[in-house]
């Protein structure tokens, strides 16, 4: 399998393939080794921060905006989002509180990255 | 109507007034305050709810909101003083006028005025499409507020006009949402917004980039119905034969930004044709002495990072002169663009002799591959750099001391590499 990653490391935005060759990893296109080390994740297991909104209850403001603390599997994406639409916090929240705790078992949480006063 | 005293007045609680404020009170500036017209601070970054900031500045990548709490806390900290629901109406030789629901009109008095007002979305009106004028018709940065802070789900069936950045993150966030976005499209060759939010807003959801096409009809009686796209020619003309009508209930506008200047309008400073921003030299100081300006207001940046730094800066030079620090301006020089350069910020060099960092930041007017960039100054070339792409989406820097300008000229031109 071959797969060509454009890579958002810096602005150049190398045009690198990704090819398997008995087991192994090829890669070409690269400029640096930042560009190894993320098309090599790109390849194997892409992942991406997630942001959206949580909507909230008594406060000043009708949502607050959240991330997942670290990027999570792409694969997962939208599966999270299904959890995240259904959710409804009290306020006040706190920039950094977790609203959702180890999402789909990733082991990762959802934050809120905003503050919501009552 | 009250009357207020301060060193360093802040038009703008955006990113680039927080910044600017933050330094005027390092630099040594008593009495700092912001005037902001909403009702919170943090400007546009409020809505910016994805990742993507702080990469350059922070070296971590934060969200919109997170990265403007960093500098609201300090500003805090620092003792800033901020005016919410407050909109400057004008600024004269003597004062700046403002006007707010509770208090009614304030004339304040400072030692020095940092312009931060950023930028407003270019609109339908600005494109002049034809066809009808239905609901369902947003510029992708009102879509942005609606869906992010107001919770409003503002279609189902999209098409993008623009490959800007607001666009492509709203694509991304309006798929996120259960949204279907038919495509994005765009009049240019080139993408007019990064590369990474290509990637990781189009490509990784599949949505079609639709380069050098158009929209030639708006149809819809109450609410949008449909787009007509075409392919256009090489001088962007539409292809009538290759129309192709998609049905949608929503279209949303990501076709550029203009700098909200009808204040420095108005006080009389000198404003750029090109960046539609105020004229400024290294200390991001405007035609009128007294008067800074930094962030959207000057040049539409792609990143607040580059504000960020940018707006420090006149907060620093704003409180040196409030507090009768900045020696009095001589020698201007004006920075030329050059081959491919579309245009550079600061367009000034004042007092080089003296020296201190230059930070020129510029645009290319084309993309182009294998180049070399120089700034020179005479014969001399003062710093160089190759760069394997530029793109008039991402702006390009050039540091150096200003004592290297040894010419009372200053030129940045971008060459093809020889192979």
């Amino acid at each position: 399998m071959e797969k060509i990653v454009i890579c958002t490391v810096c602005p150049i935005g190398c045009n690198i393939t990704v090819r398997e060759e008995n087991d192994e990893l090829v890669i070409t296109g690269n400029q640096c080794k930042r560009g190894l080390t993320y098309a090599t994740n790109e390849y194997l297991h892409p992942v991406r921060i997630l942001t959206t909104t949580v909507k909230v209850h008594g406060g000043d403001q009708v949502l607050v905006p959240v991330r997942s603390a670290e990027p999570l599997p792409k694969e997962l994406l939208f599966s999270a989002m299904d959890l995240i639409r259904d959710l409804t916090v009290d306020a006040p929240i706190h920039r950094g509180d977790v609203l959702i705790n180890n999402i789909l078992d990733t082991g990762i949480d959802i934050v809120a990255t905003g503050e919501i006063k009552c | 109507m009250q009357r207020i005293t301060c060193d360093v007045l802040v038009i703008g609680a955006g990113p680039a007034g927080l910044a600017a404020s933050i330094a005027a009170k390092q630099e040594g500036a008593e009495k700092v305050l912001i005037v902001e017209r909403d009702e919170s601070i943090g400007g546009i970054l409020q809505q910016c709810i994805h990742p993507g900031f702080g990469l350059s500045y922070f070296k971590e990548e934060l969200t919109g909101p997170e990265y403007y709490a960093r500098f609201a806390d300090k500003t805090l900290e620092l003792g800033v003083e901020v005016l919410l629901n407050t909109m400057v109406l004008d600024i004269t030789d003597e004062d700046v006028v403002c006007i707010s629901a509770k208090d009614g009109l304030s004339i304040i008095k400072a030692g020095s005025i940092v312009l931060a007002m950023g930028c407003r979305e270019r609109t339908r009106h600005q494109l002049t499409i034809p066809g009808s004028r239905p609901s369902g018709v947003f510029t992708a940065g009102t879509a942005q507020r609606l869906m992010n802070r107001e919770n409003a789900m503002i279609g189902r069936r999209v098409v993008i006009l623009g490959s800007g950045d607001i666009g492509m993150i709203m694509a991304r966030r309006m798929t996120l949402e259960g949204a279907k976005v038919i495509a994005v499209v765009e009049l240019n060759d080139y993408l007019a917004g990064l590369t990474r939010n290509k990637v990781q807003c189009l490509d990784d959801f599949e949505i079609p980039l639709l380069m050098k096409h158009t929209i030639t009809d708006i149809k819809g009686r109450k609410r949008i119905e449909s787009v007509t796209v075409c392919e256009v020619d090489a001088n962007n003309i539409p292809i009538p034969e290759t129309a192709v009508e998609y049905p949608c209930d929503t279209l949303l506008l990501s076709v550029g930004l203009i700098p909200e200047n009808e204040l420095t309008h108005k006080a009389e400073i000198d404003i750029s044709p090109i960046t539609n921003g105020p004229v400024v030299n290294q200390y991001m100081q405007t035609s009128r002495e007294d008067v800074f300006a930094c962030g959207n207001v000057v040049h539409v940046n792609d990143l607040v990072d580059n504000v960020s730094l940018e707006s420090e800066r006149a907060g620093q030079y704003a409180a040196k002169y409030a507090l009768g620090k900045l020696k009095k301006r001589e020698d201007v020089i004006q920075a030329q663009p050059g081959r491919n350069v579309r245009y550079i910020c600061p367009q000034q060099i004042v007092n080089a002799e003296d020296g201190g960092e230059i930070n020129l930041y510029f645009r290319v007017a084309g993309p182009e591959e294998k180049v070399r960039i120089l700034v020179k100054t005479g014969d001399k070339v003062i710093v160089q750099k190759k760069a394997l792409r530029v793109n008039p989406g991402e702006m390009e820097h050039m540091r150096f001391d200003a004592r290297e300008i040894t010419s009372p000229d200053l030129t940045v031109e971008v060459m093809k590499e020889a192979i």
